[in-house]
């Protein structure tokens, strides 16, 4: 199969790249650049757990193929830890409230909530919930999550005041 | 340091039940989960499967030639040629007549079973290769109701089996008959639950290596079950000790359905043949259709004999389950039950009729409770029947029927006996938070402008710590009276602290939970205790994380072990201080003469003469610091006497579920708009952890309630292939749940601990139903039937309309 070229940015890293057209950018993801927090749940769009930002915006991962990823800024839940690797604010806040349990959701729901936030640092619970109404948690029942999006919401306003 | 004092167990607590950070989630958070699709061999192969089209067909041929001549493919694998080599997986019950392959075997039995697998470099290659397979089938009539099954002699699933019943037993524990006659009254009332199981976000993946030169096989798999290396090696005919798993793979949900051990049969047979590593990873499909990962689907005719002010006497339960095509484990589930039959009232005898059947259907696999969940819905539609009935509060006539608190340890009409308990107190918790008295006058606010509006009410026993006793009732040949599960405690040269366990982990925290009894036992931070999985070569014994069962056995396991360091290093300090054990004390570590706390060796001074200085170890004591405890399940070790009286799971938690809902009249679709839970867990190890499975169980259960199902046509097509076909709750579907803890301490476990991992789910079905019943109550309507989806409730309100509007 001809191969073809793609230049994108993963994670603030320009990436340049032949692959295969076929190729769905979550592959591409975990298979190509080894961002293997980025995760597979259904292939059909309806769980949420691939999500990635694409210029900031929340998309499937798992719906786009890796060539339509070309001259996009990507952003994985790789890409939301501080620079020494250890969990941001908004990760952290998932680990004080405890917002998860088997883990395999939470990327795509860390995502989901980071695209929030990063326009309004007061959501209601209305908001909240709009933002990870595409992410299915099995595990949570969702309370935990919930509370942990506005831990972090609360410390994103204390650190801006 | 911040101490915790739990009253009933006289201790302060350090690190047991303080809010601390979950271990396990760092890596979760920055994407460092380890899954088995994360686990990365080099030479991987990539397999994809082929499913049937039909419910029922015979395979007349399977043409592989063109699959096999597509670049990048390795080979491609039919049941045929791999039931020459394998066994068939061996089945709970010993059905001789019903072989169970990974791939079928001249039959299909189900839409969605796996004909063929293909193995290629990539899995886009193995994929495309399916499309190349050529099978002609020759489609039969399929058998899809489970009463029609049952009867059925002709229509046969498994004909070799003679019939579609797996299993028929009866059960009588205590004077039914005489009960029933001296009862006030009686009533029957049918109630079922619906085909769906836990449906995990990660599907089940397999990868597996085997190695020539070693003559292992590694294997890496997002497991959760006991036995499921000895089920590998019996039907790969290998010896036990040449299976490897690798048990720190973390495993992306499972709530019991994570035993996909034809998946890794598969990988392992084609392992061994390529001589390469093959990984397979469940797409969605393959998953919902043809991972025999469905759950219960059960009818209960049940008979209630109870007095006139509310107070049951008697039960006859039978309970009809439909396993699908491969039972597995499936009759068990009627089994376990046998634990909390009665739940948690004072029911005089039961009358027990339980019946697994098979269809074609995908096969069925233990859920979340292992049976525990259809059957508290049944008992607690009994009680809301007879409330019904009589004409009394829901409510009054449960505190009449609960076990109180002075009665325990309670012995069960089958001879389980409850623990510890305080459920009128648990139940007034629930109302309080509730605010019961203002959410009846709210219901009945919203009934006044014209809305459905119902309160549920629940309560619900949740058996925890395991015991495979219940299989011996339906299998007098199964002796298995052990139900054990090992901790090893190292020290290392340097006084580091690590725990070994010996089973995979799928979202219950057992790291948090082990470095906490480990660290409050010890006196170290659990923080700095490490904590690791062997692999199945290297573990301790363990029946995995099953049961509710990972804070009773393996906490306990890990007190015990923590306790036996602690004896090493006090023999230690004893002979080199020369004092007696009696006078010496350990605190932190170091360990000192109480009379002349000066005189002590501290634990660096310890762990270095455990390793370096075999002249100051006491005579006969081997070098080395660690301790093995293999903690075997309290009130297990006994077969069941010539009445069929067993203790079954040790521990009992409790929890009292107050939900509130409204539906909509147009189209009966049912919002939850409130919901109070209290549960009672005894001791609490980790309140974040608790707190999560409590609310989770919960959620899943308002999708057991409401939304999730299996469904095949009346040919036996399946209709559910997809989430968007299937239906899980998201986050617009679970209401804010308010929770409160209690704590009755079991005085089986190390802590007072019980188990905590199912009851939300045990309890959610139930209330939900009990709310929407009596939202509908004012309409003389009522559904017993889960899942109540929208169409069914619509149904019932414009059945209602219509013969309101008759007289006119």
């Amino acid at each position: 199969m001809r191969k073809h070229q793609i230049e994108l940015q993963i994670n603030g890293k320009a990436i340049a790249r032949e692959i295969e057209p076929r190729l769905s950018l979550t592959d591409f993801l975990r298979g190509e650049q080894g961002l293997s927090g980025t995760h597979i749940g259904c292939e059909h769009g309806v769980c949420g757990a691939c999500s990635i930002l694409l210029d900031g915006v929340p998309i499937r991962s798992c719906l786009m193929l890796a060539v339509q990823a070309d001259g996009h800024a990507l952003t994985t839940v790789e890409g939301l830890t501080q620079d020494d690797g250890s969990p941001g604010l908004l990760q952290a806040a998932f680990q004080d409230a405890h917002g998860m349990q088997c883990g395999y959701c939470t990327p795509g729901m860390i995502i989901s909530a980071q695209a929030l936030l990063v326009d309004n640092d007061d959501p209601s619970l209305e908001q909240i919930k709009d933002a990870i109404g595409g992410n299915i948690c099995r595990c949570t029942g969702y309370v935990q999550v919930i509370e942990s999006i506005q831990l972090a919401a609360s410390r994103m306003r204390e650190a801006h005041l | 340091m911040n101490t915790v004092m739990n009253e009933h167990l006289g201790k302060n607590l350090h690190y047991v039940a303080h809010k601390r950070r979950v271990r396990e989630d760092k890596r979760f958070v920055t994407g460092k989960g380890k899954y088995v699709q994360d686990v990365n061999l080099p030479f991987t192969k990539h397999a994809a499967v082929l499913p049937s089209p039909y419910p029922r067909a015979r395979i007349l041929s399977i043409d592989t030639a063109a699959a096999e001549a597509l670049d990048g493919v390795q080979m491609v694998l039919t049941g045929e040629q791999m039931a020459v080599d394998c066994n068939p997986i061996r089945l709970g019950l010993k059905l001789p007549e019903i072989n169970w392959y990974p791939l079928a075997v001249g039959m299909t039995c189900y839409v969605g079973e796996w004909v063929a697998i293909v193995v290629a470099d990539d899995a886009y290659i193995a994929e495309d290769a399916l499309d190349l397979i050529e099978v002609e089938y020759e489609p039969l009539a399929a058998i899809v109701d489970p009463e029609r099954a049952f009867e059925d002699k002709d229509l046969l699933v498994h004909p070799g089996h003679g019939s579609n019943v797996l299993y028929h037993g009866n059960f009588l524990w205590g004077a039914v008959d005489e009960d029933f006659a001296a009862a006030d009254d009686s009533l029957t009332f049918r109630a079922r639950w619906g085909r769906s199981s836990t449906v995990p976000i990660e599907t089940f993946g397999a990868l597996a290596s085997w190695d020539e030169g070693t003559e292992i096989l590694d294997i890496w798999a997002s497991i959760q079950m006991p036995n499921f290396v000895e089920l590998m090696a019996t039907t790969l005919g290998y010896p036990l000790n040449s299976i490897r798993l690798h048990q720190d793979v973390d495993v992306g949900g499972s709530y019991g359905v994570k035993r996909g051990i034809k998946q890794s049969v598969l990988v392992a047979y084609l392992s061994r043949k390529l001589h390469l590593p093959v990984r397979f990873i469940e797409d969605r499909l393959a998953n919902m259709a043809g991972s025999d990962a469905h759950g219960p689907d059960r009818i209960f005719d049940t008979d209630v004999a109870f007095n006139n002010d509310g107070v049951i006497r008697s039960l006859k339960i039978r309970a009809l389950d439909d396993a699908g095509a491969y039972p597995g484990r499936a009759p068990f589930q009627l089994a376990k039950p046998i634990s909390a039959i009665v739940g948690p009232y004072k029911i005089n005898s039961v009358k027990y009729e339980a019946i697994s059947v098979c269809t074609n259907k995908s096969g069925q696999v233990p859920v979340r409770g292992f049976g525990q969940a259809p059957t508290n819905y049944m008992i607690e539609a009994a009680v809301d029947h007879v409330a019904r009935h009589l004409g009394l509060d829901r409510l009054e006539v449960r505190r009449r029927n609960l076990i109180q608190a002075d009665e325990f340890p309670y012995q069960i009409p089958p001879g389980s006996k409850y623990d510890s308990g305080d459920y009128q107190t648990v139940l007034q918790k629930a109302l309080d938070l509730a605010g019961y008295d203002d959410l009846l006058a709210r219901r009945d606010q919203a009934r006044a402008e014209g809305r459905l509006a119902g309160i549920g009410i629940a309560t619900v026993l949740e058996p925890g710590g395991g015991n495979n006793i219940f299989e011996y009732l339906m299998d007098p040949t199964a002796e298995i009276t052990t139900f054990m599960e090992g901790c090893e405690v190292r020290v290392d040269a340097q006084g580091k602290i690590t725990g070994i366990m010996g089973t995979t982990t799928s979202g219950q925290g057992h790291e948090t939970m082990m470095a906490t009894i480990l660290g409050e036992e010890l006196q170290f931070d659990p923080d700095d205790i490490r904590i690791v999985h062997a692999d199945s070569l290297n573990a301790l014994p363990t029946r995995s994380p099953i049961a509710s069962r990972m804070a009773i056995m393996l906490g306990s396991a890990a007190a015990g072990a923590a306790g036996k360091i602690k004896d090493r290093a006090m023999a230690i300090a004893a002979h080199n201080l020369d004092r007696p054990i009696e006078d010496l004390e350990y605190a932190g570590g170091t360990i000192s003469d109480r009379n002349d706390p000066s005189h002590k060796l501290t634990w660096a001074e310890i762990c270095f003469i455990a390793y370096r200085a075999y002249h100051k170890l006491p005579d006969g004591m081997e070098p080395g610091f660690q301790a093995q405890y293999i903690f075997q399940v309290p009130g297990g070790g006994q077969l069941p006497d010539e009445n069929n009286r067993v203790q079954v799971y040790p521990c009992y938690s409790f929890q009292a579920h107050i939900p509130y809902v409204e539906i909509d009249p147009g189209t009966g679709r049912v919002t939850v708009v409130d919901y109070a839970i209290a549960h009672d867990c005894g001791t609490v190890i980790n309140p974040d952890i608790v707190r999560g499975m409590v609310i989770g169980g919960l959620a899943h259960g308002i999708g057991a309630a409401l939304y999730e199902k299996f469904s095949y046509d009346d040919e036996g097509q399946f209709l559910t292939a997809t989430f968007a076909d299937y239906l899980m709750p998201s986050v617009h579907e679970i209401p804010d749940v308010k929770d409160v803890e209690h704590c009755t301490p079991s005085p089986l476990t190390s802590h007072g601990q019980k188990g905590s991992g199912e009851g939300g789910y045990l309890g959610a079905p139930a209330a939900i139903a009990s709310a929407v019943n009596d939202a509908l109550a004012p309409l003389g309507q009522q559904i017993n039937e889960l899942p109540m989806r929208m169409h069914k409730i619509e149904a019932l309100i414009n059945a209602k309309n219509s013969t309101m509007e008759k007289p006119r």
